[in-house]
């Protein structure tokens, strides 16, 4: 296999002495759609978060293109610009309109042509459906269309690998399908997605790989099909039951 | 001239007619130190509230840990003792420490603008520090997750907001600085109230002037006080404005007038 896009190796977080993260190692290949799943608590958001280093690891690294992240010398606004991260709330900034969120980024920190970094922009809103808005602002849109955005926003710096932190659960039902269908599409491409879900679903159906946590470390690791027809783990298999029924 | 059987509004027309011209001065003056003053302690709020927001932590390093902790430390100094003293304390300290520390005489006017901006930022860091922390965090966190640098996100993202949030703060210490920079009288700067003392003097008639020094003072923070309402209606922008419908339920589409469904 070609050198990873990410690697975790021994990865550990504490926030003061509540041990979060234990020893979490795995890989993230180009273009594969990796779901992270577990209870609540398990460590799952913090994982990810530690990935652009909006945690600081208490322990163990984080490799990106044979570099460690946050050491001495690391350039840490390249690095987030090369790993896109689309949150649960969305966090748009409220004071742009759709374009202008798209935008600022290329801008700022890419460096890109004001030009060239609408059209890009205007790319990847009209493959989110989002390009009939965008002179609104983000208080006139719905929470589909918000997270849309969020995407888009993050697409538009062409990042390597796409961070999803539980995309869908500040969605109300109704919603949570224009969503998914986008993420799809977005997998269907070859993007390199991280997401951290409860769609049961979407980890299923769309992933190759999915990751089960249990309170701070990787309990399993498998493929889809694998995972959730023939768990090794008892603890897995709790977790699935509980969450698919019986009949999981 | 009127003499001592003369009614009230006799005595109040003599002097104003005899002291008009004082009287105008000493209004712009009062409007020009407001103006200045506020605008700077703005900008000074600004800076300050914008140097609290960094984050002091022991990971980036042991001289830069240090370094804003003590800036810290005197930024905090300088708000709590400027917000803890009356302005007309500050003004005599200030006035009088510079020239018998430094030798520095400042001349009245630059003296009075330096004070009222001083103390105007004092309120101003705190109340900015407010207008920050109102700005959803989230959209920090974004702001880092695609690159951008602290200042970056605090130029571009939350400071816009942050402003937006204490505009009608900021005008309402601009209204209390028409009326504050009163006590600058005590440096003889010639604001309003410093001109009508000298033309009350001459006559003895206090009442009669300082009536009319308070129509001044009245009007001129009534007249500002509604400006200020009319430009904040303004920014909240169009009163109008159109919810979409979900791409999946375009019918969905809500049209809103001031902030109720239609
Ligand atoms: N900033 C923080 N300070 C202190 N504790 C934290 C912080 N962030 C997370 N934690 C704790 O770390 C643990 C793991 O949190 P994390 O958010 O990573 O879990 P999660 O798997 O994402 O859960 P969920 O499914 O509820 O989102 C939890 O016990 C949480 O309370
Ligand atoms: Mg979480």
């Amino acid at each position: 296999m070609s050198e990873p896009i990410l690697a975790v190796r021994h990865l550990s977080k504490a926030f003061g002495d509540h041990l979060v993260l234990r020893d979490v190692n795995f890989e993230v290949q180009k273009g594969e759609v990796i779901s992270i799943i577990g209870s609540s608590g398990s460590g799952k958001s913090t994982l990810l978060r530690c990935l652009n280093y909006l945690e600081i690891p208490s322990g163990g690294e984080v490799v990106s293109h044979g570099q460690v992240v946050g050491a001495p010398g690391f350039d840490l606004t390249k690095h987030r610009a090369r790993v896109g991260m689309v949150f649960q709330s969305f966090n748009l900034f409220a004071n742009m309109t759709v374009l202008e969120n798209c935008v600022v980024g290329q801008v700022r920190v890419l460096k890109r042509g004001r030009d060239e970094a609408k059209q890009n922009a205007m790319r990847y809103l009209e493959r989110v459906g989002m390009a009939a808005y965008i002179h609104d602002k983000p208080r006139q849109l719905s929470g589909g269309q918000k997270q849309r955005l969020a995407i888009a926003r993050a697409l538009a710096m062409d990042p390597e690998v796409l961070l999803f932190e539980e995309p869908t659960s500040a969605l109300d039902p109704e919603m949570v399908g224009e969503v998914l269908s986008v993420m799809r599409k977005l997998a269907s491409t070859g993007l390199t997605m991280l997401v951290v879900t409860h769609e049961m679903g979407f980890a299923r159906d769309v992933s190759h790989r999915v990751v089960f946590m249990d309170e701070g470390v990787i309990a399993e690791e498998a493929p889809p099909e694998a995972l959730f027809t023939n768990p090794k783990q008892p603890r897995t298999r709790e977790f699935l039951s509980r969450y698919l029924g019986s009949n999981a | 001239m009127p003499n001592a059987q003369s009614g009230f509004f006799e005595w109040v027309w003599f002097i104003f007619r005899t002291y008009a011209p004082m009287f105008l001065s000493g209004a712009g003056t009062t409007l020009l130190l407001a103006l200045s003053g506020t605008f700077v302690g703005f900008i000074i709020g600004l800076a300050v509230g914008v140097v609290r927001t960094i984050q002091c932590r022991r990971a980036d390093g042991l001289a830069r840990y240090l370094l804003l902790k003590i800036v810290r430390g005197i930024l905090a100094a300088y708000i709590e003792i400027f917000r803890s003293t009356p302005m007309i304390v500050q003004a005599m300290v200030i006035f009088y420490g510079s020239a018998q520390l430094f030798g520095i005489t400042l001349p009245y006017m630059l003296a009075g603008f330096i004070i009222v901006s001083i103390n105007t930022g004092a309120y101003l860091a705190e109340i900015m520090r407010g207008g920050i922390q109102s700005v959803d965090p989230g959209q920090q966190e974004a702001a880092s997750a695609i690159g951008m640098t602290h200042g970056q996100t605090m130029l571009y993202v939350v400071l816009p907001q942050a402003i937006r949030n204490i505009l009608p703060a900021l005008g309402n210490e601009f209204v209390v600085n028409i009326k504050d920079t009163s006590v600058l009288n005590v440096i003889s700067v010639s604001e309003l109230f410093f001109v009508s003392k000298t033309a009350s003097g001459t006559f003895y008639r206090y009442f009669e002037t300082f009536f009319i020094t308070s129509v001044i003072y009245f009007v001129m923070t009534f007249a500002c006080t509604r400006l200020l309402r009319v430009l904040e209606k303004r920014m909240d922008g169009p009163e109008n404005y159109t919810i979409h419908g979900s791409q999946t339920a375009p019918e969905g589409e809500l049209k809103l007038k001031g902030g109720s469904a239609q």
